[in-house]
């Protein structure tokens, strides 16, 4: 029964809430939606977190990202025992960077009184959330050896069955608690993106690789609007 | 030819008695709110000094602004590879500290507190934290000391100065100092624009004010790094960067930015100037002699018919053009050349001149220690000046000396040719010299004086007309509701499937 409820309900609900929670809170809370960066009133030791903790979680995102799209090229790519081991510590590797950046922006927070001021409720949620996440994944790579190996076989089916919306939870249910917590921890870290400061990633900005670098806005282009000569629908200035 | 118009400005040094109106009137406008207590989008600095933040013109520091790269320029500390790069924790960002903590005063205890022995005070505390604390800087602490070991000592603008001339500055006799308001100067080129990831900051098409668009801006703080003059500021309680709007809705309403229409010493002028956007990149490109002349080669002159067709063709309304054409700014920076921008080396084109300072020139110690203020000339040579003519380079003209000794001889000549007009004791030789040097006729330096000393209120501020009649088509196109149903009901007349 807790396993239908973790599995089945808990996935689609957060999935649901993230995708509509964040578009409800872009197009109505739109001026929210910021990095909330606190480097202006601490900018030393952020250094030693943030790099370390974005850099690593970036990498084990797409890791996982890589393994439920590609599970074949993995399972390839482990055929030969020393692959697995390289591929296996460099993960753990970053694994250990992100726990160590996490450490790190927790100890500043509680340190600096000013980083108190600017902190909310809900960040205080993304910190526990974040530690539950990071120390039970390290927990399954170290102790549920190897993750790389089973995934491809265990999780990926699963899911996917969620994705093409015929769950399968057969293969999760049976798995170790450390490998539950962190596949339950995820989904409400993802149902709560569009409550937290998370928003930030899904605004990274893309854009400024395609854009010239100035960056000039008429309001009013008068030579499109007021041309007597094509009485057609002007173009509506794009700040507004 | 792609011409464009530019609220542009001028600050006359000479007149800036350092008072900070023109500060207070625009954080009582703007930045008296959480998170924008610290900002001083306008900002009074005596030079020699440090300034606000702390420091600020030391690029090795904040990696501000362009650096020259071929025939183009790159951003120093920002843009598409290093900005994204330093996403996660920006290296030359100022923290709070480089600026000041913001405070106020337990103003209630004065009235609450309890009966005692001891009279009660107000005691500062933080805007931030809400704890008492001790202020150790502020947004001024380094007004008028100029010869201060703290201040004065590490500008920035030394390093080109000897030793000697160094060692000469902070002598007792020939200190001296000048006041620097400084506010965003809606460059032409400008840094904060091109580093900001999201796309949140732009420029203003007709009057090229540039703003940060609120709701888009993501709290990357590239703008911050970016701009050289920090004029970005970052609200850490709003997670948003903010800037000078150049009070905009003033603006388009006619009257006079806040700082402009409060300036004590009325140094402030504020105009329209039509410039050449095609020549942008390569004036902001070329040798670091020849910057200033390339800027001031991009603004073109709003009388030549050639100059006035192409506005036309570009959709620059005709009460625009005439506005340029009475432009003071134009007269100040173009026509008589006494105008200067400030740091032209970082590249970004700014739009804020300023006339340097003139005085003191005249005395000096001599050998044997006294105070000298006879002169071969009335009023002595600009070379004898107190601030060493390199000092004045490294704020105006990036280092070229010719170019400010070119203008302070104007401003002199001007000088001279009014004693010659009020007191007439001046030898006959000495101002035909200095017209001679400048190329200048009297006709010429008593327009200048005018404009100088006797400049009506609009004569100072000449704001094109925003067209408030025609204000509906700056949000949405008329057009477009052509043959709509009424107003009100702005569909468009589309007919069913």
């Amino acid at each position: 029964m807790s396993n239908n409820f973790f599995f089945i309900g808990l996935p689609y609900a957060a999935l649901v809430t993230m995708l509509v929670g964040s578009i409800f809170r872009y197009f109505r809370f739109g001026f929210q939606f910021s990095t909330l960066s606190s480097q202006f009133l601490e900018g030393r030791e952020l250094f030693y977190g943030s790099r370390p903790f974005h850099w690593g979680i970036m990498f084990l995102f797409f890791g996982h990202l890589f393994a439920f799209l590609f599970p074949k090229s993995l399972v390839i790519w482990n055929s030969v025992p020393v692959r697995l081991v390289i591929l296996e510590v460099v993960a753990f590797g970053f694994g250990i960077a992100t726990l160590f950046g996490l450490g790190m922006l927790i100890i500043r927070r509680l340190k600096h009184k000013r980083l108190m001021v600017v902190t909310t409720r809900m960040d205080v949620f993304v910190y526990v959330i974040l530690l539950t996440q990071v120390i039970s994944g390290l927990w399954v790579a170290y102790f549920a050896r190897w993750g790389s190996a089973w995934f491809p076989t265990v999780l990926t089916p699963y899911l996917k069955s969620l994705f093409v919306l015929s769950p399968e939870i057969s293969g999760v249910s049976a798995l170790p608690l450390a490998v539950k917590i962190h596949i339950i921890s995820a989904f409400v870290l993802i149902g709560m993106i569009p409550f937290t400061r998370f928003v930030h990633f899904l605004v990274y900005p893309f854009t400024y690789f395609f854009r010239s670098y100035q960056y000039v806005i008429w309001n009013w282009d008068r030579k499109k609007i007021r041309s007597s000569r094509k009485l057609v629908n002007g173009v509506r200035s794009k700040n507004n | 030819m792609d011409i464009r118009s530019q609220i542009a400005m001028v600050f006359h040094l000479d007149k800036c008695i350092g008072c900070h109106t023109c500060s207070i009137a625009c954080k009582n406008i703007w930045t008296d709110r959480k998170g924008a207590e610290y900002m001083w989008w306008n900002n009074v600095e005596t030079k020699p000094g440090t300034g606000y933040p702390s420091k600020w013109e030391d690029q090795e520091i904040y990696k501000g602004g362009w650096v020259k790269k071929g025939n183009s320029v790159l951003l120093r500390g920002a843009g598409k590879f290093k900005g994204i790069k330093s996403l996660f924790h920006n290296s030359n960002m100022p923290v709070i500290d480089d600026y000041y903590e913001p405070w106020t005063y337990q103003y209630e205890n004065l009235f609450e507190a309890e009966e005692g022995d001891d009279q009660p005070i107000a005691r500062p505390v933080s805007l931030i934290t809400g704890e008492t604390i001790t202020p150790k800087s502020g947004p001024n602490w380094d007004d008028d000391l100029a010869g201060s070991e703290d201040y004065a000592k590490n500008d920035v603008n030394f390093k080109n100065l000897t030793a000697a001339e160094q060692e000469a500055m902070f002598q007792l006799e020939r200190m001296t100092f000048h006041y620097l308001p400084r506010m965003c100067n809606h460059c032409l080129n400008p840094a904060c624009v091109a580093a900001c990831p999201s796309g949140a900051i732009y420029k203003r098409g007709e009057d090229g004010v540039v703003l940060i668009n609120q709701k888009k801006c993501r709290a990357w703080r590239m703008c911050v790094t970016a701009c050289p003059y920090k004029k970005s500021y970052y609200n850490w309680n709003t997670g948003k960067s903010e800037k000078c709007v150049l009070c905009y809705p003033r603006l388009e309403s006619g009257q006079a930015p806040a700082c402009h229409h409060s300036c004590v010493g009325r140094i402030r002028y504020i105009g329209v100037m039509l410039y050449d956007a095609d020549k942008i990149e390569a004036a902001a490109s070329c040798e670091k002699g020849d910057l200033v002349d390339n800027q001031l080669g991009i603004y073109v002159d709003p009388n030549d018919p050639k100059i006035i067709e192409a506005a036309r063709e570009n959709g620059i309304h005709d009460s625009t053009i005439e506005s340029a054409q009475k432009s003071p700014v134009y007269r100040f920076v173009k026509e008589w050349g006494l105008a200067l921008p400030l740091h032209p080396e970082f590249r970004t084109l700014p739009n804020l001149f300023y006339v340097p300072p003139l005085l003191p020139t005249m005395a000096f110690v001599n050998e044997e220690g006294t105070y000298e203020t006879t002169s071969e000339n009335f009023w002595g040579a600009i070379e004898k000046s107190r601030l060493p003519m390199s000092y004045m380079a490294s704020l105006f003209s990036a280092g070229n000396e010719e170019t400010i000794k070119n203008v302070l001889k104007k401003l002199m000549a001007v000088r001279l040719h009014r004693r010659e007009e009020t007191v007439g004791d001046l030898p006959e030789e000495e101002l035909k010299d200095a017209f001679r040097d400048t190329i200048m006729d009297k006709e010429t330096a008593d327009e200048i004086f005018r404009l100088t000393s006797l400049p009506l209120f609009d004569q100072r501020f000449v704001i094109p007309p925003a067209h408030r009649e025609e204000a509906l088509e700056m949000l949405e196109s008329t057009a477009d509701v052509k043959g709509n149903s009424g107003f009100g009901f702005k569909e468009p007349a589309v007919r069913g499937l």
